[in-house]
């Protein structure tokens, strides 16, 4: 019997802009693959500008772990290299086929493979990348036994995709996914639902806990911890449904198709849909002619966690959303200390909270500068966890590790700390802090 | 607003590195922070900020605190005609009662913003609000016939001992506005007590009508006129002398309503500090060995500065317990701690003082014993993976 946790702590925010629930078809022509977009990886670049590549074949490795191979998301030839500063390989950009065109990695019954050869499986399409591990977030290492396999079925953040509707598109592929992660993991696969009515379709091979509450309930790490939380040493992994789909595809049809649904949202995109595209497409031709005047902030992503990207750029590998909204470089006179009716405000000291299901349009002013950590007591009311947020972030602030193990580093995740980043009165920057603390331990402990 | 800003990027460049004022960088952005919130937009991790900033924050409880100021000035201008014995119509009372509280905000103010302004400067930061509250809070806990230079000389010392010695805003250990009370308290105890000290007027002794005291109900108690405490209904509204903002528990009340809608003010502590007042009241209660020991809790804590200390003072959320579960156990023992103290110590009345003081050297101890029972409680659950 499935169980239900609620979850008490955290924070829907309302925004203008959400995408209604019609999938639209269009042909991006452009891709990307960042290899930035993977925690802890050293690329080692297998290609070279002008080289055709199928979907699945592979880009580039990570040089200190060389199983793991990069492959692209759909098929074409590579237009551009980008390097950044100290050559940071930043995009390696395709020019996509309007026919495409796969490499075959063999259709086969996940329930009839063994694990060993669903891992080369994985490894040899590059679909192993969309298995991450906590802690850390980076990519799973193939020789490791998690003592559980995460998804959730759902997404709390704002604007965030529908998971019930993408799922129920491929259903099959979906099931697959999760058979594929069942055998990788010995046991089913820990699958998080919102709690009360959902349309999530019926899969087996899951353990399903339903989650009911405001944001954070749908990220995976705070499901991860009110279920069974990670202890030092322990390792757990997690996927994405979007890529529990590609997964499947992998082993339904034998190929490697990012396809994915995507959300165009955010209040300054003129008809906020859902679009079909693949993994690493540019944004450019998908947002042309659907946006607002002005200056606007690009992110792939959610307005929480997302990355900025530019207004040509490309969406990230882990990323299903594709939010834009205005920018906020205006001085605004006496601006803290009006009434505030239309400004949206975690503290009640706003009088918008007197209008609650409002939806907003917000932009990405800082509404202040950096402080000292005063307003003690604030992060718990967004924190889901047992854990004592502002002590865990001040350890990390101090390079303490043996006190952010003691305080529950490894339960937790930069996205975890969105929110209190969102509501911080200080004004600092704690999922910097909290991935800079994560990154510490993760190189001490290598 | 556009010719303001016009002027202010202007003149912003003079007070950079390297500008004619560079010296005065840290004013001018305070002053350039308070006028504009900035544009400056968000660059890594989330993209967007909540609208709330610490001048907000501070700017509500001071907010809150204007019922008490506005009653404290009200209340200066009462007491002092009252003394006289003379009959004033309500502007008179009100302007003498603006002429004795106004000069010891406006010292306050400029003293202790002076010396944040300086360390600002300094330490290449901007300017914090922290200040903004403390400001004014020191008067509302000063006697009315607080000599000016004393304010001044108490403000001074809490800023830079008792918060930029510790590195400014967010780092200090003990409350700064109790800090400057309590620099009087021990420097010039003669001026902080005695019954002259809470009326305007009263110590240089103008023409007093026979039968008024200006003793406190504090006082009174301690000196075991319990007989003569004044109605709940005068303690409650507050025509007692008093601290300038201590006397109408209304105006306090007013401030806690306001402090625990906003979110800002502790209602933790503000609740477990009332429990603990009343705690320690009913021990006394079941003592009864004087007659200060059965006063019922409803006037012990109506009396003095008990109110005033839970909802303002001990709320304050840098000195007091971080952790919610320590923000209960230290307002308990601050309300407790301070009803005990008020009745033993017989060299002064009040106990709200060095109550919260004491809580506030206890609070990281507090916090310690909190967090390390979560600790304790990941390392038992790990312990139990490895054992079976």
């Amino acid at each position: 019997m499935a169980n239900t946790i609620r979850i008490k702590r955290g924070l829907n925010i309302n925004l203008i802009g959400e995408a209604t629930k019609e999938i639209s078809s269009i042909e991006a022509g452009n891709f990307a693959i960042k290899p930035t977009d993977f925690l802890g990886v050293f690329p080692r670049l297998l290609v070279k500008e002008g080289d055709t590549v199928k979907a699945g074949t592979p880009l580039f490795i990570d040089k200190y772990r060389d199983n793991i191979v990069f492959t692209s998301p759909v098929s074409g030839v590579i237009e551009e290299i980008s390097r950044g500063d100290k050559r940071v390989l930043e995009e390696i950009r395709i020019k996509s086929t309007d026919k495409p065109d796969y490499e075959d990695f063999g259709k086969s019954d996940p329930a009839k493979s063994n694990r060993e050869e669903i891992i080369v499986k994985l490894l040899k399409s590059g679909a192993w990348a969309m298995i991450r591990q906590r802690p850390y977030t980076t990519i799973a290492n193939p020789s490791d036994t998690p003592k559980g396999i995460y998804v959730s079925g759902f997404d709390t953040a704002p604007l965030a995709p529908d998971y019930s509707m993408i799922v129920k598109d491929s259903v099959t592929d979906f099931q697959a996914g999760i058979d594929v992660l069942t055998k990788l993991g010995g046991a089913p696969v820990k699958l998080g639902l919102p709690g009360g009515k959902n349309d999530f379709p019926s899969v087996s091979n899951t353990d399903i806990t339903y989650f009911e509450g405001p944001h954070p309930a749908g990220n995976v790490g705070i499901q991860i911890h009110k279920t069974n939380p990670i202890n030092k040493g322990e390792i757990v992994w997690v996927v994405n449904p979007q890529d529990v789909i590609i997964i499947g595809r992998l082993f339904t049809k034998g190929i490697y198709d990012t396809s994915i649904i995507i959300p165009f949202c955010g209040s300054e995109i003129k008809n906020p849909k859902y679009y079909r595209t693949f993994k690493g497409a540019s944004v450019r031709s998908l947002a042309k002619n659907n946006l607002a005047e002005g200056t606007l902030r690009f992110i792939s992503g959610n307005v929480l966690t997302g990355t900025r990207i530019k207004s040509d750029g490309y969406l990230g590998f882990y990323h299903n959303q594709f939010t834009v909204i205005p920018e906020g470089n205006y001085f605004e006179f006496f601006g803290w200390a009006l009434p505030g009716l239309n400004k949206f405000s975690f503290s009640k000291s706003f009088f918008s909270y007197l209008t609650p299901n409002r939806k907003y349009r917000l932009d990405t002013n800082f509404h202040g500068a950096e402080r000292a950590y005063v307003m003690t007591g604030q992060y718990e009311q967004v924190f889901p966890m047992d854990i004592y947020p502002m002590q865990l972030i001040k350890a990390c602030l101090a390079e303490n590790i043996e006190m952010m193990e003691n305080l529950g580093i490894y339960e937790v995740d930069e996205e975890d700390f969105a929110l209190i980043e969102y509501i911080d009165t200080s004004k600092t920057e704690v999922q910097h802090i909290i991935r800079k603390g994560l990154d510490l331990i993760r190189k001490e402990m290598s | 607003m556009k010719a303001l800003r016009n002027y202010l990027d202007k003149i912003k460049p003079q007070f950079k590195e390297g500008g004619k004022f560079e010296k005065l960088h840290s004013t001018f952005d305070a002053i350039e922070t308070f006028l504009f919130v900035p544009d400056k937009t968000t660059f890594k991790g989330s993209h967007i900020r909540d609208v709330i900033d610490l001048k907000r924050t501070m700017s509500m409880v001071i907010i809150a605190m204007i019922p008490a100021l506005l009653f404290g000035i009200w209340n200066t201008g009462y007491q002092h005609f009252l003394s006289l014995g003379q009959e004033v119509d309500f502007m008179q009372i009100i302007g003498y009662g603006l002429l004795k509280v106004i000069p010891i905000v406006a010292v306050s103010y400029i003293a202790g913003l002076g010396v944040e302004f300086i360390f600002a400067q300094i330490r290449h930061e901007e300017v914090n609000e922290g200040f903004l509250v403390s400001g004014m809070l020191i008067p509302l806990v000063m006697p009315v016939d607080v000599p000016l230079w004393m304010v001044a000389i108490a403000t001074i010392f809490a800023v830079i001992i008792g918060k930029e010695a510790f590195g400014g805003t967010g780092m200090n250990v003990f409350n700064p506005a109790l800090l400057a009370r309590a620099f009087i308290f021990f420097a010039y105890p003669a001026k902080i007590s005695g019954d002259t000290i809470w009326t305007g007027g009263l110590t240089k002794g103008e023409g007093v009508i026979d039968g008024f005291s200006g003793a406190t109900p504090l006082s009174k108690a301690a000196s075991g006129a319990i007989d003569q405490i004044p109605s709940l209904h005068d303690l409650f509204f507050g025509f007692i002398p008093g601290s300038i903002g201590e006397t109408s528990k209304l105006a306090i009340l007013l401030g806690a309503v306001i402090l625990i809608v906003t979110g800002i003010g502790s209602w933790r502590i503000m609740l477990a500090g009332l429990l603990g007042g009343v705690t320690m009241t009913l021990i006394f209660n079941a003592f009864a060995a004087n007659a200060y020991m059965t006063l019922s809790p409803l006037t012990q804590v109506m009396m003095g500065s008990f109110l005033f200390g839970m909802v303002f003072m001990a709320t304050d959320p840098v000195t007091a317990s971080q952790t919610n579960r320590g923000k209960w156990i230290y307002g308990f023992l601050a309300g407790l701690l301070a009803i005990m103290i008020r009745v033993f110590n017989p060299a002064y009345p009040e106990g709200v003082m060095l109550s919260i003081l004491l809580m506030n050297a206890f609070a990281p101890l507090i916090d310690y014993y909190v967090v390390e029972a979560n600790i304790k409680r990941r390392l038992k659950r790990a312990a139990k993976l490895v054992k079976s």
